[in-house]
């Protein structure tokens, strides 16, 4: 069933059976217009993600029914779309997230070097976070940016291209 | 020390080489690659092809004009875009669906749609206008990869100030026809790439590709008939519509059969990496020598004309036509037309196990080939690299190379990471011999025996 649109409901907040966890009302509004875009609320399930995901850092177990009820559709839906899809998080991350293309025209131009000098630096491998809680690292698919390869984003930037000597100095702008 | 490192796309043709009669996608765009707002892009002609349009020519006329232009899907696959419109259902018990704009770009080596959307969002609105109008399309979507931050800016803000100025909304320039546009952003997946994937991803479900027939035209997002078209084609449409199929086709001049022009691009270890907008048809070597040729004194090995999952192509292949046809009757697919070029000193082997640990990566696991067997071929590929290679293993990757290809899973991601794999052990075989080194092993029994490998 489609949940009630009424904004003067927009204040309250769903409290989860999960991890304890509580959908924030600024959060429900913005999956609510989100929904409004398309045909059918399961649409609106990414960027529901996504919403939670900007909040939280990552999607908390309790996240997952919570969104289903807002959208009006089962968890199973929800947790099988984040499951699926490499942005969404569905454990911990750091606080900043490094994201090094691995992809054809990175690999041909030392990318190879660019993942090792980081994981040096940081003590981690792909799919590991530091254990201060402050990098996670993570491969990602060519990122358009194959004119300056090897190239890699920290969160919401792109640097390209990223030489190893250039990684110290880089990762220190992330405290 | 950061700000020096941002990535920032910069075409490498100044503003004074771009012009209106031969550079339709990028002549508008300025040398600071600050995005083109909306006056910027009005005093440059800008939605003067939906004034046009929209007041003055049926649905019908614009799709024989696209035909007729011969716009080649640009995402990669090139099929005419007129062609596409023409197959969408519509007519009084139609409901009107949707025109989705394909801005996932992902494929390896490319990086064009990125350009347009950061510098030129307008382009691509108005060609969805007209697109919209063309498909009776009610709404539109942009569905744009996660990571394109600076293009999803460049988007809302231009979608915004389309809307103030009436060019999206209801009844568009006193034409009575209405029309809006969203923007989806995606979630990761190279798999979301694929038309049908990307309906399933759009409506909020996992990217697994759909079967065909029916073709989106006929049912697509919610159902509906539905038009994806890629960001490069749609950026086409207003310059055919305001010019004519003629003056498109004769942008090509002798050099293609296909009209217009094409963002074409070069990436790898050459001395200036970059992207040109030039003639449909232009050579290889034309834009080898614009990209300053290979990098550090080394030679040309093998290239790839348009992306991962198109076919290796040699040195010799340098003076074809970089064109959807010319390409195919070499073995490969012109793909995205940004050149992914490999030097002398590059193994292939250790590129190819790159290629397919992508593709076994990123495959959607619907289909047992893809899902199966890409994983597969990067086990044979990392041995072979190691030089711990059996006798039979190339053999057995030949053998995979030809089950991964056409008509044997739903969409083409496996024949795609195919297409590079067969090319590869074509040409420069010797490289994975090279890796083999000890007998056959189990792997190799007839029939496998389960459970054992």
């Amino acid at each position: 069933m489609r949940p009630e649109t009424d904004t003067s409901e927009n204040t309250a907040t769903i409290a989860s059976d999960g991890d304890g966890f509580v959908l924030d009302s600024r959060d429900r509004d913005a999956i609510l217009r989100e929904r409004d875009h398309f045909e059918q609320p399961q649409a609106a399930c990414i960027e529901a993600l996504k919403v939670v995901q900007r909040r939280h850092g990552w999607v908390p177990d309790g996240a997952i029914p919570a969104i289903a009820e807002v959208l009006g559709i089962g968890p199973a839906s929800v947790e099988g779309v984040a499951t699926f899809y490499s942005l969404i998080f569905r454990q911990p991350v750091g606080r900043h997230v490094i994201l090094v293309c691995d992809s054809s025209s990175c690999f041909l131009t030392d990318y190879e070097a660019l993942r090792d000098a980081i994981a040096a630096r940081l003590g981690i491998g792909f799919g590991q976070t530091t254990e201060d809680g402050r990098f996670t690292l993570l491969p990602v698919c060519c990122l358009g940016a194959c004119d300056q390869g090897p190239a890699m984003m920290i969160d919401d930037h792109t640097y390209g291209p990223v030489r190893p000597e250039d990684v110290a100095g880089l990762l220190e702008d992330y405290p | 020390m950061t700000s020096q490192l941002r990535y920032r796309c910069q075409l490498h043709q100044s503003a004074r080489e771009r012009r209106e009669e031969s550079h339709p996608l990028t002549w508008r765009m300025r040398d600071d690659g600050v995005r083109v707002d909306l006056a910027e892009y009005v005093s440059k002609d800008g939605y003067a092809a939906v004034s046009q349009v929209l007041n003055g020519q049926s649905p019908e006329e614009v799709i024989d004009t696209m035909t007729e232009a011969n716009v080649r899907g640009r995402g990669g696959a090139g099929f005419s875009a007129g062609v596409k419109w023409c197959l969408t259902l519509k007519g009084e018990n139609i409901p009107r669906g949707y025109l989705v704009c394909n801005a996932d770009e992902m494929e390896p080596g490319t990086f064009k749609d990125r350009q347009l959307m950061e510098q030129l969002p307008h382009l691509l609105i108005e060609g969805m206008i007209l697109g919209g109008y063309a498909n009776n399309a009610r709404f539109g979507y942009i569905f744009l990869r996660g990571e394109y931050i600076g293009a999803a800016r460049a988007i809302e803000q231009a979608l915004a100030e389309a809307r103030e100025a009436g060019w999206l909304g209801a009844d568009i320039a006193g034409s009575g026809f209405d029309f809006d546009i969203a923007l989806h952003t995606g979630a990761g997946r190279y798999i979301c790439g694929e038309e049908t994937a990307l309906i399933n991803s759009l409506e909020g479900r996992r990217a697994n590709p759909r079967d065909k027939p029916p073709f989106p035209g006929q049912s697509g997002a919610w159902g509906k008939p539905t038009v994806v078209n890629n960001v490069e084609t749609l950026c086409c449409v207003p310059s055919v519509l305001r010019h004519g199929a003629d003056w498109y086709q004769s942008l090509s001049g002798d050099l293609s059969n296909d009209g217009g022009t094409k963002l074409y691009g070069v990436s790898g270890r050459v001395n200036r990496p970059g992207l040109w907008e030039l003639p449909m048809g232009t050579s290889g070597r034309e834009l080898l020598d614009l990209a300053g040729g290979i990098r550090d004194g080394r030679a040309l090995k093998a290239w790839l004309p348009g992306g991962a999952s198109t076919g290796f192509l040699l040195p010799e292949h340098l003076e074809l036509a970089l064109d959807f046809d010319t390409i195919a009757k070499a073995g490969s697919r012109l793909g995205t037309g940004l050149l992914t070029v490999v030097t002398d000193q590059q193994s292939m082997v250790a590129l190819m196990r790159n290629l397919e640990t992508f593709f076994a990566r990123e495959s959607c696991g619907w289909c047992t080939p893809c899902r199966d067997g890409l994983p597969w071929t990067v086990k044979l590929l990392a041995a072979l690299e190691r030089g711990e290679g059996e006798q039979g293993d190339i053999e057995m990757l030949d053998k995979l190379a030809n089950d991964l290809g056409p008509g044997k899973t739903f969409c083409a991601h496996a024949p795609g990471a195919a297409m590079p794999l067969a090319s590869a052990l074509k040409y420069f075989r010797h490289e994975f011999e090279q890796g083999v080194t000890r007998p056959t092993g189990p792997a190799h029994a007839e029939p496998i025996p389960v459970g054992e490998v």
